[in-house]
C-alpha cells in the first residue's frame, strides 16, 4: 500500500513554503526565501519519485493491470446519507506520472530562478507564488474527485494570474494577467456546468465511481444520462463537452487560446513552469482523467476534442512562423503541441492497441514538459543576456552563450521530432495513432510537424547564428551556475526521455501496451521535419532579405497570420461592439434609472415626510409631556367609551 | 351629610392629579415642575390607600405600594435636583424653555 502520509507531505510542503515566504519572506535575509522554496520542492520531488516508484513497481500493478488506488480519503461536506463531497488522493498511472513531472519541472524552475530573479524587489513574493502554484498543481493532479479538481483548478488559475502580473508596474503585464484570469474563468464556467451535469446523473463526484457509472452498461445512471437531452444532444454529451470547454480554456485551445501569448508578460521561468510544462496541460490531464467516459460513452465529445486539438495545433503552428517575439513563438508552439496531445486523445480508443493515442498523448505530455521547459529556460538565459524579447535584437549568440546554444539546439531537435531525441518517440506514436483512425487528422498533423521544425529552427538560427549584433549588456557572462545547471539536466532528459518504455506504465486501461518501431512509417514525418529545418537554415542562417521578400509576396495571407488571424480583434469586436453596446449599456441604463430610481424615490419620499414632521421634535420638554398626556387621555377615553 | 367614602377620596386624588398635570404643562421653573410631579405621585398614593381601605381592608398591598412610591419619589427628587443643578451650571437658568438644545 502507498503510504498516504508521504503523498500528503509532498503535497503540503510547497504550501508550507508559500505560507512562510508569504508571511515572513520580507524579514528573511538575502536569498533564504529562494533556498527555502527550492529545498521544499526538492524534498517534494524526492518524495514523489519514491511514491511513483512504489506505485509503478510495487503496489500499483495487480496481475498486469495498473489499478486506481485511493490511499487517503475523508468526508468533507455531507449533504445526505449517500451524497457527500470528499477530499481524497488518487493514485493511478497518470497522477503518479504528473506528480513526478510537476515536482521535477518546478524544482528546475526554482533552481533556475535563484539566479534569474536575483536582486528582484519582490523576490520572496515570487517564490511564495511559485510554491503556491506547485501546491495547487499537485493538488489538481492528485484529486480523487472532480469537485476537488475544480477547487485546485481555480487555485492554479489564481497563482497563474498572480505570477503573470508579477511585474505589476507594467500596464501590459496587468492587462495580460487580467486577460488570462477572465478568459480561463469564463471557460471554467463551462467546467462547473459540466461537473454539475455529470454528477447530477451519476450521483457522485468520485472519479472512480463516476467512471464506473457513466460507462455504458446496464447501470441506470448511464442510461439516464444518455437518454435525457437538450437541443437534441444527450445530457452526457453536454456535460463532457462543457468539461472539455473548461479544459480547453486552461490548455489554450482555439478559440480560448488568446490569453496564453499575452501570459508571456510574466517572468520567463514562470512561463516555463506554468505556461509550458504543467498548468496548460491540465486540460489534457482532465480529458485523460475522464477518458473512459469520453471514449466509451460519448464518442461525439471525443470528436470535438480531436478536431479542436488538430485545429489548434495547425493554427498555432502557422502563427508561430510569423512572430518575432521569442517567448510568443514558444507560446504558440506550446499551444500547438498541446493541440497534438488533445487530438491524440481524440483519436484514441479505449483499451489495448486501440488506446495507443491515449498513451501517446501522455507520453507527449511528459516529453513536452521536459523539452519545452528547457526551451523556455534557455529563452530566459537569452533574455537575461540581451534584455530584450525581440528576435531582431539577437543574433550570433552561440559564441557568448555556448551552453545555452547547445541545450537550446537539443530542445529544438526534440520538439522537431528528430531521432533519437525524446519528441521523436512521442510524436511518432501520436502520428501512428492518428493514421489508424482518421486520415484527415493525420495529414494536418504531418503538416504541423513540418511547420514545427521550421519555426523552431527559425528561432534557433535567428538567435544563435545569423549575423553578429553587438549587444550592449552590462554583464558579459552567460549566467550563474544555478541557471545553467537546470538547462543541462533538462537537456539530458529532453534527449533521452524518449527511451522510457511509456506503454508499460501509462495506458488507457492500465494494461501494458507494447510499442513497436515502424521504420517505414517514420520516414515521412522525419523527412518533413528535416525539410523544415533545412528551409529554416536556408532562410535564417545568415541575415538576408529573403524572408522579408517572401512575406511581401504572400501579402495578405502573411499579414493575416502575423496578426494571429485577428482573433484578438474579433474578441474585441464582440465584447466592445456587441456585448458592451447591446447588453452592458441597456443593463447599465436599467440599473441607473430603474433600480437606482426606485431606491432614490423611496429615499426622497422618506426625506420629505421626515422633514414635514420634524417640527414635533422641538426640544421643549412640555410639548412632549403634552403629547404624552394627551395620548394617554385619548387612549383612556377610547377604552372607556368604545372598547369596554 | 354622608360620611367620607371612596368617592370623596377618588375625587380628591383626581383633582390632585390634574392640578399636577396642569402645573407640569404650564410652569416654566423646573423646581415647580418637580413639585407638580410630586402632586401626581401623591394622587396615585391616595388612590392606592383609598382602594385598600374601602375595598380590601384585610389586605396591606396598597399600603406597601404607597410606601414604595414614596421611596421612589424621594430618589427621583434627588436625581431631578442634581439634573437641575447641572442645568443651572451650564445654562445659568432653570427655565425649562431654555433647555431645548436636543431637537432636530
Amino acid at each position: 500500500m502507498i503510504d498516504p502520509d508521504l503523498i500528503l507531505i509532498l503535497l503540503f510542503l510547497p504550501l508550507l513554503s508559500f505560507v512562510i515566504n508569504g508571511l515572513f519572506g520580507r524579514k528573511l535575509p538575502g536569498s533564504i526565501a529562494g533556498m527555502l522554496g527550492s529545498v521544499s520542492i526538492l524534498i517534494s520531488f524526492l518524495l514523489s519519485m519514491s511514491v511513483a516508484y512504489t506505485y509503478f513497481f510495487q503496489v500499483g500493478n495487480i496481475s498486469g493491470v495498473y489499478e486506481s488506488l485511493v490511499p487517503f480519503q475523508m468526508t468533507w461536506l455531507r449533504f445526505s446519507e449517500n451524497f457527500s463531497i470528499n477530499i481524497g488522493l488518487l493514485a493511478d498511472p497518470i497522477s503518479m506520472m504528473m506528480i513526478v513531472v510537476v515536482t521535477f519541472i518546478s524544482l528546475m524552475v526554482h533552481i533556475f530562478s535563484l539566479g534569474y530573479m536575483k536582486g528582484e524587489e519582490r523576490y520572496e513574493t515570487y517564490y511564495s507564488f511559485l510554491s503556491l502554484f506547485t501546491f495547487s498543481m499537485l493538488g489538481l493532479v492528485l484529486a480523487s474527485n472532480i469537485f476537488q479538481t475544480y477547487i485546485f483548478w481555480e487555485l492554479v488559475g489564481v497563482s497563474s494570474f498572480l505570477l503573470i502580473g508579477y511585474y505589476y508596474q507594467k500596464p501590459s503585464a496587468v492587462a495580460a494577467s487580467k486577460k488570462a484570469f477572465i478568459v480561463t474563468r469564463f471557460a471554467d464556467l463551462g467546467f462547473l456546468i459540466g461537473i454539475l451535469v455529470l454528477s447530477y446523473y451519476s450521483e457522485t463526484f468520485e472519479f472512480v465511481t463516476l467512471t464506473e457509472r457513466l460507462v455504458p452498461g446496464d447501470s441506470e445512471y448511464s442510461q439516464a444520462a444518455s437518454s435525457a437531452g437538450f437541443l437534441g444532444i444527450s445530457a452526457l454529451t453536454w456535460g463532457l463537452v462543457m468539461i472539455f470547454i473548461g479544459g480547453a480554456g486552461k490548455s489554450a485551445m482555439f478559440p480560448l487560446h488568446i490569453w496564453l501569448p499575452d501570459a508571456m508578460e510574466g517572468p520567463t521561468p514562470v512561463s516555463a513552469l506554468i505556461h509550458a510544462a504543467t498548468m496548460v496541460v491540465a486540460g489534457v490531464y482532465l480529458v485523460a482523467r475522464l477518458f473512459p467516459v469520453f471514449s466509451l460513452a460519448c464518442p461525439v465529445a471525443l470528436d470535438v476534442v480531436a478536431w479542436t486539438g488538430i485545429g489548434s495545433a495547425l493554427f498555432a503552428a502557422l502563427i508561430a512562423c510569423t512572430q518575432t517575439d521569442i517567448k510568443r513563438v514558444l507560446a504558440y508552439s506550446t499551444m500547438s503541441q498541446i493541440g497534438y496531445m488533445m487530438f491524440a486523445l481524440g483519436v484514441s480508443g479505449y483499451g489495448g492497441e486501440q488506446g495507443l493515442g491515449y498513451m501517446a498523448a501522455m507520453f507527449h505530455l511528459f516529453t513536452h514538459a521536459m523539452f519545452k521547459a528547457l526551451l523556455f529556460l534557455g529563452a530566459g538565459v537569452i533574455i537575461h543576456y540581451v534584455h530584450s524579447n525581440d528576435l531582431k535584437d539577437m543574433g550570433g549568440l552561440r559564441k557568448v552563450l555556448p551552453i545555452t546554444s547547445i541545450t537550446f539546439l537539443i530542445g529544438c531537435l526534440a520538439i522537431a521530432g528528430i531521432p533519437p531525441f525524446s519528441g521523436f518517440f512521442s510524436k511518432e506514436e501520436i502520428l501512428l495513432a492518428s493514421s489508424h483512425s482518421n486520415f484527415g487528422i493525420y495529414i494536418v498533423a504531418l503538416i504541423t510537424a513540418g511547420l514545427t521544425a521550421f519555426y523552431m529552427f527559425r528561432l534557433y538560427f535567428s538567435i544563435f547564428w545569423s549575423k553578429k549584433i553587438e549587444v550592449n549588456s552590462g554583464h558579459r557572462h552567460e549566467g550563474s551556475f544555478s541557471m545553467l545547471a537546470p538547462l543541462l539536466i533538462l537537456a539530458v532528459f529532453a534527449a533521452i526521455s524518449g527511451f522510457i518504455p511509456f506503454g508499460s506504465f501509462v495506458t488507457s486501461d492500465g494494461t501494458v501496451l507494447e510499442t513497436h518501431f515502424h521504420l517505414e512509417f517514420s520516414i515521412l514525418p522525419v523527412s518533413l521535419s528535416v525539410a523544415g529545418i533545412f528551409l529554416a537554415w536556408l532562410l535564417y542562417k545568415n541575415t538576408s532579405s529573403v524572408p522579408g521578400r517572401i512575406a511581401d509576396k504572400a501579402g495578405t495571407v502573411y499579414k493575416v497570420i502575423y496578426k494571429k488571424f485577428y482573433i484578438d480583434e474579433v474578441y474585441e469586436f464582440i465584447t466592445k461592439k456587441i456585448i458592451f453596446q447591446l447588453i452592458a449599456r441597456p443593463a447599465a441604463w436599467f440599473d441607473k434609472t430603474i433600480v437606482d430610481g426606485m431606491v432614490n424615490t423611496a429615499a426622497a419620499a422618506t426625506q420629505v415626510f421626515s422633514l414635514s414632521i420634524s417640527g414635533f421634535q422641538s426640544g421643549k420638554l412640555q410639548h412632549y409631556a403634552f403629547y404624552f398626556i394627551g395620548g394617554a387621555i385619548g387612549l383612556a377615553l377610547l377604552f372607556i367609551y368604545y372598547l369596554s | 351629610m354622608s360620611p367620607i367614602g371612596l368617592n370623596h377620596m377618588l375625587i380628591l386624588s383626581t383633582a390632585l392629579f390634574f392640578i399636577g398635570v396642569y402645573g407640569f404643562l404650564t410652569r416654566r421653573n423646573l423646581v415647580t415642575l418637580l413639585m407638580s410631579i410630586e402632586l401626581i405621585l401623591n394622587s396615585v398614593n391616595i388612590n392606592f390607600l383609598a382602594f385598600n381601605k374601602y375595598l380590601y381592608p384585610e389586605k396591606l398591598d396598597g399600603l406597601f405600594f404607597s410606601l414604595f412610591i414614596i421611596a421612589i419619589a424621594a430618589a427621583e427628587a434627588a436625581v431631578a435636583i442634581a439634573i437641575i443643578i447641572n442645568l443651572y451650571r451650564s445654562h445659568q437658568s432653570i427655565d425649562v424653555e431654555d433647555a431645548d438644545s436636543l431637537r432636530y
